[in-house]
């Protein structure tokens, strides 16, 4: 219940242990704290960081799908273009080799018609001077004749 | 307290001897101090419990201090750390200059730590240690008092090195000439009239700031001392009390002790606490001007 030199003795032991404290206790933890806390804030920034080029690729990801899914269209698109194309070509190949063909055959058709021709020329002459023998037997002789019978032959 | 057989009654002390000899310190003069302020006397009690606690206090705070880790921290770290945390919240908000608070949120830290060990001698039971300081001395009359802070010197002595420590930061923040200046032109004004009764309000200033700050930790812990010597003598009391006597105090003493120790819990912890925000209140005030 009375003063004594207690009193500055305990403030003395105050100020040492108080001393004490703010060399050996305070600091350790308040570095850890403080790091902590940094480390936490940099997790949560390469967090965020993550996030955003997690969005980024993710986006690129769709725009190349997109862009994927464009050029197969286009190159279908060429293809059924190219097709179109072969089969435009195949179709006037044809008709060209068709009328090659029709050519071909009416040039066959007309030099067949020439050759008959030419055989039934020489038939005809045959004929007349086979008929021209019946209407004339005697007074006709064929040596004497030849040069008249050949100029019908070539007037038919 | 044996108080069995007619001998050992008739050498027990009264209630009034018992609350007294518990009262009284163990000092360098031998017997409890008579004079209200005698520097020529220390308290060998007080300063062994206040040191000692103080010491393991610390050292644990150290132990757990210096394997602190960045990382996750251990359970003693996290422990520190809470408390760390609070007494660094508590000086952010009242202390305003960064550099003060390099020393003084340590000195809030240790203000806490060490009250409130000091303070919880007080859940030891109240015979405990001086009986064992009785047998372990030979002297059957030997004074002990455990709690440092029901101490008036221990109580004071913590305030008294607050008011030195704002006293430093007040002549810090302001040169010993501004100190000086605001010591005889405030409160009332900056009047030679009125320097005289500046500096006696300031002086009263000073002394209500710690002596409220000593006295209240000092009344609290004295008068939850004395409750539980009342309550000890409760169940001391039983043998010679015959028409209440028995058992039936010896399980007042129970229940009340259980009950007061219970909330001294509270009361301990509280008024570490308050000590802490005082001492940064204090010390606080130191940088403002008036």
């Amino acid at each position: 219940m009375y003063l004594n030199a207690t009193l500055l003795a305990q403030t003395t032991v105050f100020i040492i242990l108080a001393l004490f404290t703010m060399k050996f206790v305070w600091p350790p933890i308040a570095k850890a704290l403080d790091e902590r806390a940094a480390r936490i804030s940099e997790g949560l920034a390469e967090a965020e960081r993550g996030r955003q080029s997690l969005a980024l690729s993710s986006r690129q990801a769709a725009e190349t799908v997109r862009g994927g899914k464009e050029k197969a269209s286009e190159v279908l698109a060429q293809a059924e273009k190219r097709a179109e194309q072969i089969i435009e070509k195949a179709k006037a190949d044809a008709r060209l080799e068709a009328e090659k063909v029709m050519a071909a055959a009416k040039a066959e058709i007309e030099r067949e018609e020439a050759r008959m021709r030419e055989l039934l020329r020489g038939r005809v002459a045959e004929l007349a001077v086979a008929g021209a023998e019946r209407i004339l037997r005697r007074e006709v002789d064929a040596g004497a004749h030849a040069d008249m019978l050949s100029a019908i032959e070539l007037d038919l | 307290m044996s108080t069995t057989g007619h001998e050992a009654a008739a050498n027990a002390p009264n209630a009034g001897e018992y609350i007294l000899h518990h009262l009284g310190n163990l000092n360098s003069s031998g017997h409890p101090q008579n004079t209200m302020v005698d520097f020529s006397i220390i308290n060998y009690d007080t300063l062994f419990f206040s040191v000692v606690l103080g010491a393991v206090g610390l050292l644990l705070m150290w132990l757990a201090a210096r394997r602190a880790t960045s990382g996750v921290p251990g359970r003693v770290q996290a422990a520190l750390e809470i408390l760390v945390e609070m007494v660094d919240y508590q000086a952010k908000a009242i202390v305003p200059n960064e550099n003060s608070r390099r020393f003084v949120a340590p000195l809030g830290l240790t203000a806490f730590i060490w009250v409130f060990l000091m303070n919880a001698m007080d859940f030891l039971p109240v015979d405990l240690l001086p009986l064992l300081w009785q047998k372990l001395s030979g002297n059957p009359h030997a004074y002990l008092r455990v709690v440092p802070t029901a101490d008036l010197n221990g109580a004071f002595g913590l305030s008294f090195g607050v008011l030195l420590v704002s006293l430093f930061y007040s002549v810090k923040t302001k040169g010993i000439g501004g100190w000086m200046h605001e010591l005889i032109s405030a409160p009332f004004g900056n009047h030679p009239l009125l320097y005289i009764p500046n500096a006696a309000m300031q002086i009263v200033e000073f002394t209500a700031k710690t002596v409220s700050h000593g006295m209240r930790l000092f009344g609290n812990m004295y008068a939850g001392e004395l409750l539980f010597l009342l309550i000890a003598l409760m169940g001391m009391a039983s043998p010679s009390m015959e028409p209440v006597g028995g058992s039936l105090l010896w399980l007042g003493h129970l229940v009340t002790g259980t009950l007061w120790a219970l909330f001294h819990i509270f009361i301990v912890v509280l008024q570490a606490f308050i000590f802490m925000m005082l001492t940064l209140v204090y010390i606080g005030l130191a940088h403002s001007n008036h």
